[in-house]
């Protein structure tokens, strides 16, 4: 079937069967192999992508459903040359050890930092009320739909804070 | 996965009685993967005006297309029925939370292992073959209202909060009705892979809770690991206190049934009395009488009751007095 979608700020005409995951389609069809597949079956977030600013399992969308909104790879996020502030702290971090869940990890922090931004809480908050600091607790729970199999956690979470509280110094100095 | 054919729909008239619908997708195309679920057609309703949360009669209307997230998010439903927002908060991952919605949710089917693998034999996935749960290996397994043809257990923690909240089914389709929570999913009995009263051609369009009874709400969630990961059991509880007694006590139990567990008797013998820890073992007693569990996952039976009693410990404030 025909299908527009709409990533990284560019429009795709495609032709695929109506089975194609968001995933498949991503990474055979456009070619943008950033988004990675893991599990398959929304289990380990490597395929995390943002859906109109909203992280999602890219492994558990139809492709087919996803031809009116704009959806945001790794690749849109940032450019070797011009990294995005959670792309540089993962670097500064050393936030990977192989690396593979890491465009995920980068894709759903980038929208778990703006729902912490609008104030929404976590299984672990005291209360429901806000605003939620991004404490380790926060961020470990934030962060859960996404699997590290090297175990990078600790330099993960550094990585995401440091982006956190260098963003809300941006967002105060302005 | 199998081919099928894909629909979208443009009004509650449109979804055809024999299509399967599709909205978050999240549990649902995770079974097609495996062929557990086979359907021919697909209709995508997540274009219909679902989307609102409401006020209704003093309470809230849901529609069926809020997602996980923005539910749990909602000003109101934190303010007024914190039980609802913690359930979603301690279900799945942010990224499912961010696809899935407040009917699907209540559609989601069970995580016993023998259903997903389809070389087991599964009276809910193959009506008549039997049930390998049975003498297998057993965890998320049902501890109440479980039949000789299966034990497994509706996974949620949504639907658990909406049981204590007295919430209502709003159903559309050719005769369009509301349905009590409290009978939208049905127990096994002879028929397991019927799950739920909806019929084809029906479609869950929203829920609808009452006015907000206030009280201290509670959801305590037992699991295998500390985020993401489906509940062993669950408590939802909504207790209000007046005069040092309880005057109102709604609970709910999620991970030990095929639907949303609530006991009456067990809520009323809490009524009008003093929290005490004798009394929570009363209420634990009626609760568990029925309860029966062969295999790995009869340690459900006293964790639900430890689970119980510190829940209403909580709710009551009896810890900070005793």
């Amino acid at each position: 079937m025909q299908i527009r979608l709409h990533v990284n700020g560019d429009a795709h005409d495609l032709d695929l069967d109506p089975r194609t995951s968001l995933l498949d389609a991503l990474r055979h069809h456009l070619g943008l192999t950033g988004t990675k597949k893991g599990c398959d079956h929304g289990q380990c977030g490597a395929c995390t992508v943002l859906m109109d600013g909203r992280r999602i399992n890219a492994c558990l969308t139809l492709a087919c459903m996803a031809d009116d909104v704009q959806i945001t790879t790794i690749e849109g996020l940032g450019t070797p040359d011009r990294l995005s502030p959670l792309q540089q702290q993962f670097l500064d971090h050393d936030g990977f050890q192989c690396g593979y869940c890491t465009p995920g990890q980068i894709c759903s922090a980038t929208g778990m930092l703006e729902e912490i931004a609008a104030g929404w809480p976590s299984h672990v908050s005291d209360n429901l009320e806000g605003p939620f600091a991004p404490s380790h607790a926060e961020i470990a729970e934030r962060m859960s739909g996404n699997l590290c199999r090297c175990a990078a956690y600790t330099h993960i979470v550094a990585a995401i804070q440091q982006a956190a509280m260098a963003g809300s110094q941006r967002e105060d100095a302005a | 996965m199998r081919e099928f054919t894909y629909l979208r729909a443009n009004s509650v008239a449109d979804v055809p009685a024999g299509a399967t619908i599709i909205a978050g997708g999240t549990n649902l195309l995770d079974l097609m993967k495996l062929e557990v679920m086979a359907p021919d057609a697909l209709v995508d309703i997540t274009r219909l005006d679902l989307n609102r949360i409401e006020p209704h009669e003093g309470g809230l209307r849901i529609g069926a297309l809020v997602r996980n997230s923005d539910l749990a998010a909602d000003p109101v439903v934190r303010r007024d029925y914190p039980v609802l927002s913690r359930a979603l908060l301690a279900g799945a991952s942010g990224q499912l939370r961010n696809m899935a919605t407040t009917g699907g949710n209540l559609m989601q089917r069970t995580r016993c292992p023998y259903f997903y693998d389809r070389r087991m034999a599964c009276n809910k996935r193959d009506p008549g073959t039997g049930c390998a749960a049975q003498g297998g290996v057993t965890r998320h397994h049902a501890i109440l209202g479980a039949s000789d043809r299966c034990i497994a257990t509706y996974p949620g923690d949504m639907a658990v909060a909406l049981l204590a909240l007295d919430a209502v089914v709003q159903i559309d389709g050719p005769a369009p009705r509301e349905v009590p929570l409290a009978d939208f999913h049905l127990l096994p009995g002879e028929t397991p892979h019927v799950e739920t009263v909806l019929k084809p051609g029906e479609v869950i369009t929203g829920v609808t809770l009452p006015a907000p009874v206030g009280g201290e709400q509670r959801y305590r969630k037992v699991r295998d690991r500390a985020s993401y990961a489906f509940a062993l059991v669950s408590i939802a509880a909504v207790i209000r206190m007046e005069q040092g007694q309880i005057s109102h006590a709604a609970l709910a139990f999620g991970g030990v049934a095929a639907k949303p567990w609530r006991d009456g008797d067990a809520e009323a013998v809490l009524l009008g009395r003093e929290p005490s820890d004798a009394l929570f073992a009363q209420a634990a007693d009626i609760l568990l009488k029925p309860a029966r569990a062969f295999g790995d996952h009869a340690f459900k039976i006293p964790l639900l009751r430890r689970t119980l009693m510190a829940t209403l410990r909580d709710a009551t404030g009896l810890e900070a007095t005793a």
